[in-house]
């Protein structure tokens, strides 16, 4: 296996829930790869700072608040803003079916609900890992289509 | 694969002007760039010597330490104390970087790197253009920090900024290697570490340039102030400054960051600090051999010695 690839899990806005990004981050490291968590309640300016800074080939959001629809473009927007489009974005929580599109059209490439396995979460790592156009700016059309 | 592209000749000509574009643009102040080098870095894709064909050699100074490293055992508050420190440097103008180093796996190689939920510095509107964050993983280095880091840290320098702080993973007495990449020692210590005994034990605490003990606010943490300045007394030498904090609630911040803005090396420990450095530079130069694996089945297969494989190695790096 090739090194480590570096994964910021991140909680935006003002929710509290962080069990799930904590069970995500602890089956990233598991497989191997290099997890920064940031702690709770981040801005879009913080996590894209952090990832940024952190030289980060994954993010992953978290939200249980119901503001996914808001805070999560905001931080794919910005994102693009600052020229990190090769930045893979997926994301998590209690996110509706309806909201779902919305999502994936902001090239957020996979939303992951309760009850997803982790080893899901890994695949889709490594599928949108081979691929070279899964970024945040890039023009893959693509998302994982999840069971959960 | 360590060592594969050391010479550079593994490179594609195309790979070469994309590294070198990178690293200008670094130098520009661009933090993408500046965090994609100590990626190549660390994944050992370039090497300091390439990045110093394009950027030049650091320019040390002696007015004043570069390098410092922090380190204490987990959970006496190392991180959050930063914090404050680099809250205070940040704020006075300097521009500080910081390689916050946390353990891997021995079991899957990966890493939660979680000190930055620490951090407020880093979200500040202003004083966060002022300090750089990195956080590092051990990998397969054996100790507190992994020797890499001495690299990343002289490109930081390179690059312009004024001063490098290492945090180390959560170190035991006997964890002196970061005396083999840093210009000075901090050892943060916690209240009612053990009686007056453990203050004389040897390792650590003999290579401090400083000691802070931190959570003041807790009963014991006076005591055991008070219980390592005697044992410092008994020494030869002067004894290195010892101060307390409480990084919670903001005690004796400004001060500990005025005083070890200046900090003078201790000079107590010389010797034991070429020994460290001297250590890891060898470590380094066998781990880094581009026949390691090669060495290594040999080894395993008999036909090769510990002394051969020395030998050969040596003889190696003096070509």
């Amino acid at each position: 296996m090739g090194e480590p690839l570096r994964v910021v899990v991140a909680k935006p806005g003002l929710d509290g829930h962080d069990r799930g990004a904590k069970v995500v981050a602890r089956a990233l490291r598991d497989a191997g790869h290099e997890v920064i968590y940031t702690g709770l309640r981040r801005s879009a300016q913080q996590i894209v700072d952090t990832v940024r800074d952190e030289d980060a080939r994954f993010l992953g959001l978290s939200s249980l608040s119901g503001a996914h629809g808001h805070l999560f473009p905001k931080v794919c927007e910005l994102l693009r803003t600052e020229g990190l489009n090769d930045v893979i974005v997926f994301g998590g929580g209690i996110i509706p079916d309806d909201d779902r599109d919305a999502l994936f059209d902001c090239k957020i490439r996979a939303i992951f609900g309760p009850g997803t396995p982790t080893s899901e979460i890994l695949e889709f790592i490594q599928a949108s890992n081979a691929m070279d156009d899964a970024g945040v700016g890039q023009t893959s059309e693509w998302h994982w289509s999840s069971e959960a | 694969m360590l060592g594969k592209q050391a010479n550079g000749t593994g490179l594609l000509k195309h790979e070469v002007s994309a590294l070198q574009a990178m690293i200008e643009a670094a130098m520009q102040g661009d933090r993408r760039s500046l965090a994609r080098t100590l990626t190549a870095l660390e994944n050992r894709s370039i090497t300091l010597d390439e990045i110093k064909t394009i950027t030049g050699e650091h320019q040390a100074t002696t007015e004043h330490w570069q390098s410092l490293a922090i380190t204490g055992a987990p959970g006496v508050g190392k991180s959050c104390l930063l914090d404050g420190l680099l809250t205070q440097w940040a704020g006075s103008g300097l521009r500080v970087a910081l390689l916050a180093v946390d353990p891997s796996s021995p079991r899957s190689g990966g890493a939660l790197l979680g000190d930055r939920v620490r951090m407020t510095v880093v979200d500040h509107p202003t004083l966060k253009n002022n300090v750089y964050l990195r956080s590092i993983a051990t990998r397969k280095a054996s100790g507190s920090v992994p020797l890499i880091v001495a690299d990343m840290t002289e490109f930081l320098l390179i690059l312009g900024w004024d001063r490098v702080v290492i945090e180390t993973v959560g170190a035991g007495q006997a964890e002196v290697r970061c005396a083999a990449i840093a210009d000075r020692i901090l050892v943060v210590e916690g209240p009612a570490r053990g009686d007056g005994v453990q203050a004389e034990k040897a390792g650590l605490l003999e290579l401090a340039d400083a000691v802070i003990v931190n959570k003041c606010d807790l009963p014991g943490a006076k005591r055991h102030a008070d219980e390592l300045k005697e044992s410092y007394e008994l020494g030869s030498g002067t004894p290195p400054p010892v101060m307390l904090t409480s990084a919670l609630h903001g005690t004796g911040i400004e001060t500990a960051s005025a005083m070890l803005l200046e900090l003078v090396s201790s000079g107590r420990s010389e010797r034991a600090r070429w020994r460290e450095r001297l250590l890891a530079h060898h470590e380094r130069k066998i781990l880094e051999s581009p026949q390691l694996d090669d060495f290594l089945e040999k080894l395993a297969a008999g036909y090769m010695s510990l002394d051969d494989v020395i030998r050969s190695i040596g003889a190696n790096n003096s070509e």
